[in-house]
C-alpha cells in the first residue's frame, strides 16, 4: 500500500517537530543534570578540590550501572518510573524521561573527563589568589574546558536523536514513531527514506551548529 | 627591619607507598624581612617547591608554624587561609593563565574574587598592567603573547590584589635568557619600586646574584645554608652550594685546569681574588708597576654579584726573578680575608 503524499507531508512535519521537541527539552534537561552530577564526580574524586569517597563512589558506580544499558532495555525497564512521573508511557513525554536519565549520567562522563584534562597549574593559579573549590568549579573549570564542552554536548545532541528515533519505536512518537507505523509496519520504503532522511538532517544541522559554536569558543 | 615571613620549624611529609612517608621539607626555619628578596636555591627534588606552596599554605605544613604578615597560617582555617592567600601573589613557572580570559580578564580576576566591584577591578587591572608595560594588550587573548608578555601578565596578576608579598615559582626557567632578563628587570621594580617582599625559588644562579638580597640553599629537605647573598658567593661553605656557586662564576682554576694552564703559561703564576672586601686587586696595578712586573691574564672569572664585583684573576708573571718574588710577598703582605695563591710553576 502506497501513501497518499498529501495528507502525509504534514504527517512529517509533525512528526518531526516532536522529534524537536523530545530532543532538546532532554538536551536541557540532562545538560543541566549531567552537568551537576559530572561537576560533583570532578570534584569529589581523589586528588579533587572537595575530595569525598562516599559521594564520588556512588555517582561513580551508579554512572557505570546506567551508561551500559542499550537504551531500549531503558525504556523498558524504566516504564514503570515513567508512569510514576509522567503519568503514562506513551507519547513524546513518555519518551523524554528515559531519554533525560540516560542522557543525564552520559552528559555527566563528558563533563568529568573534559574537566580532567584541564592543566591542573591554572587550578594551583586560582587557589593562590584565595578561591575557593565551588568558585574554581564555576569560574576557573568550566570556562577552561568550554570548547571540549561544547563539542561533548554536541556528541550528545547527536546521540539524542539517535534515541528519540528509538523511543519512537516503542511508542514515543516523533520520526522514529513515523518510520515505524508507516514505513515498517506498513512495508511502505518510500516512508522510511523520508524518515532516514530527516534524521540525517537533523544529525548534520546539530553537528554544523556544534562545530560553529566550538570553534567561537576555542577562538580558531 | 620586621620579618614578613617566618618559618618555624616546618616540616611536610607526604605518605608513601607501603605505610612510608616521604619528607620533603625537613625542619625549615627561615625569617624573609620585609622588603627583601630571597632567593631558595637547590637541586630538582630538594624541596623547594613544597617550601614555597608551604608559605601561603597550598600546602598544610605537617609540623612547625608559619606566619605570614604576623599571622599565623597554621592556625587559621581554610576559610582564613584563603583570606591571607589573597595578600600573597604567586608567579608561575608556566604562567598557568587563564585561556578563557582575555589578558585584562586576567588580571582582574583576583580582583573579582576578592569582591572588587566590576568598574574598580577594570580600572586597578589596567594600571597593574601600565607597571609591566603591557596596557595595550589589555584586549589580546593569552595565546596572542610572547612567553614574555604572558610572565609579565602573570606578574600583573599576582600584583593585581596589592599583596605584600610575591613568590615566584621559577618564575623565569621557562624563558630564553633575553625575556628572562625582561622578567627579571621586571620584578627587580617590583621590589625596588612597590617595595614588595618576594621569594623566589630558583636552580639559576644568575637569577640569584642579580635579585636576592638573601640566598637559602635546600638540599634533601633541608635549607643547608642561608645568608646574605654576597657572602655565601663569595665563602660558599656546603658541597652543594659551591656547586652552585661555581656554575655561576668562573671558578678559579685547579687541578687539570690549573694544568693546562700551566702548559700555555710557563711562567709564575698566582691568583688574586677579587672581591669587595680583599684590597689585593685594587693594589695590584700599583704593587706591579713599583716591582717592575709585567703581567698576562691567564684566566679570569669575575661577575657582578648584587652590585658588586667577585670572582678571581689568575696572572703569569714575567720579570727578574727577585722582581717576581718580592711582588708576591708585596701582595701576599696586603692580603686581609682573601689570600692570593701562588702557584708555583
Amino acid at each position: 500500500m502506497q501513501a497518499d503524499w498529501s495528507t502525509f507531508w504534514p504527517k512529517v512535519v509533525d512528526a518531526t517537530g516532536e522529534t524537536v521537541y523530545m530532543v532538546l527539552v532532554t538536551l536541557a534537561l540532562s545538560a543541566v543534570l549531567g552537568m551537576a552530577v559530572g561537576l560533583t564526580l570532578y570534584a569529589t574524586r581523589k586528588g579533587g578540590v572537595l575530595p569525598n569517597r562516599l559521594v564520588f563512589a556512588v555517582l561513580n558506580t551508579l554512572v557505570n550501572v546506567v551508561r551500559p544499558v542499550p537504551f531500549v532495555i531503558a525504556i523498558v525497564a524504566l516504564s514503570p518510573v515513567t508512569r510514576g512521573v509522567v503519568g503514562t508511557m506513551i507519547g513524546t513525554d513518555a519518551a523524554v524521561f528515559p531519554m533525560v536519565v540516560v542522557a543525564t549520567f552520559g552528559v555527566a562522563r563528558i563533563v568529568e573527563t573534559n574537566l580532567l584534562s584541564v592543566e591542573s597549574g591554572v587550578i594551583e593559579a586560582a587557589r593562590s589568589m584565595g578561591a575557593g573549590p565551588l568558585r574554581i568549579l564555576l569560574t576557573v573549570l568550566v570556562p577552561e574546558a568550554l570548547g571540549p564542552l561544547v563539542l561533548g554536548f554536541t556528541f550528545m545532541l547527536v546521540a539524542l536523536i539517535d534515541f528519540s528515533a528509538v523511543a519512537g519505536t516503542v511508542g514515543g512518537g516523533g520520526v522514529g514513531n513515523l518510520a515505524m507505523t508507516y514505513g515498517y509496519l506498513r512495508f511502505d520504503t518510500s516512508v522510511m527514506v523520508v524518515a532516514v532522511a530527516v534524521l540525517i538532517a537533523l544529525v548534520q544541522l546539530a553537528q554544523l551548529l556544534g562545530n560553529a559554536l566550538a570553534r567561537k569558543v576555542l577562538r580558531r | 627591619m620586621t620579618a614578613v615571613i617566618e618559618l618555624r620549624d616546618v616540616r611536610k611529609t607526604y605518605p608513601g607507598k607501603h605505610g612510608t612517608e616521604f619528607t620533603a621539607v625537613d625542619g625549615v626555619s627561615l625569617t624573609v624581612a620585609e622588603g627583601t628578596v630571597l632567593g631558595v636555591v637547590g637541586h630538582s627534588g630538594a624541596g623547594k617547591s613544597t617550601l614555597l606552596r608551604l608559605v601561603n599554605h597550598l600546602e598544610v605544613p605537617t609540623a612547625g608554624r608559619v606566619l605570614v604578615g604576623g599571622r599565623d597560617l597554621t592556625a587559621l582555617d581554610e576559610r582564613g587561609r584563603r583570606a591571607v592567600r589573597r595578600s600573597v601573589g604567586m608567579v608561575f613557572q608556566h604562567v598557568n593563565l587563564f585561556r578563557s580570559r582575555t589578558v585584562l580578564g586576567n588580571v582582574a580576576y583576583p580582583l573579582r574574587l576578592a569582591g572588587t566591584p566590576r568598574a574598580e577591578a577594570r580600572r586597578r587591572a589596567l594600571e597593574v598592567l601600565r607597571f609591566v608595560g603591557l596596557e595595550d594588550r589589555a584586549r589580546h587573548w593569552p595565546e596572542q603573547l610572547s612567553g614574555g608578555q604572558r610572565q609579565r601578565v602573570g606578574v600583573a596578576r599576582a600584583l593585581a590584589t596589592s599583596p605584600k608579598v610575591l613568590l615566584c615559582d621559577e618564575a623565569t626557567s621557562a624563558l630564553d635568557p633575553q625575556t628572562t632578563r625582561e622578567v627579571l628587570e621586571l620584578l627587580r621594580r617590583v621590589n625596588t619600586e612597590l617595595g614588595i617582599t618576594i621569594v623566589l625559588i630558583t636552580h639559576e644562579m644568575d637569577v640569584v646574584r642579580f635579585l636576592c638580597d638573601q640566598v637559602a640553599v635546600m638540599s634533601e629537605g633541608r635549607v643547608v645554608e642561608n645568608g646574605e647573598v654576597y657572602e655565601v658567593f663569595a665563602r660558599p661553605r656546603h658541597p652543594v652550594t659551591k656547586v652552585f656557586v661555581r656554575s655561576a662564576l668562573g671558578d678559579p682554576p685547579e687541578g687539570e685546569a690549573l694544568e693546562r694552564l700551566r702548559g700555555r703559561h710557563p711562567g709564575r703564576l698566582v691568583t688574586v681574588p677579587v672581591t669587595r672586601d680583599a684590597p689585593g686587586a685594587a693594589h695590584l696595578s700599583r704593587l706591579l708597576r713599583e716591582h717592575r712586573v709585567d703581567f698576562t691574564i691567564a684566566h679570569a672569572g669575575v661577575g657582578e654579584v648584587r652590585d658588586a664585583a667577585l670572582g678571581s684573576v689568575t696572572l703569569e708573571l714575567r720579570g727578574a726573578e727577585g722582581d717576581v718574588d718580592a711582588f708576591v710577598a708585596a701582595l701576599d703582605a696586603v692580603r686581609t680575608t682573601a689570600k692570593a695563591v701562588v702557584n708555583a710553576g
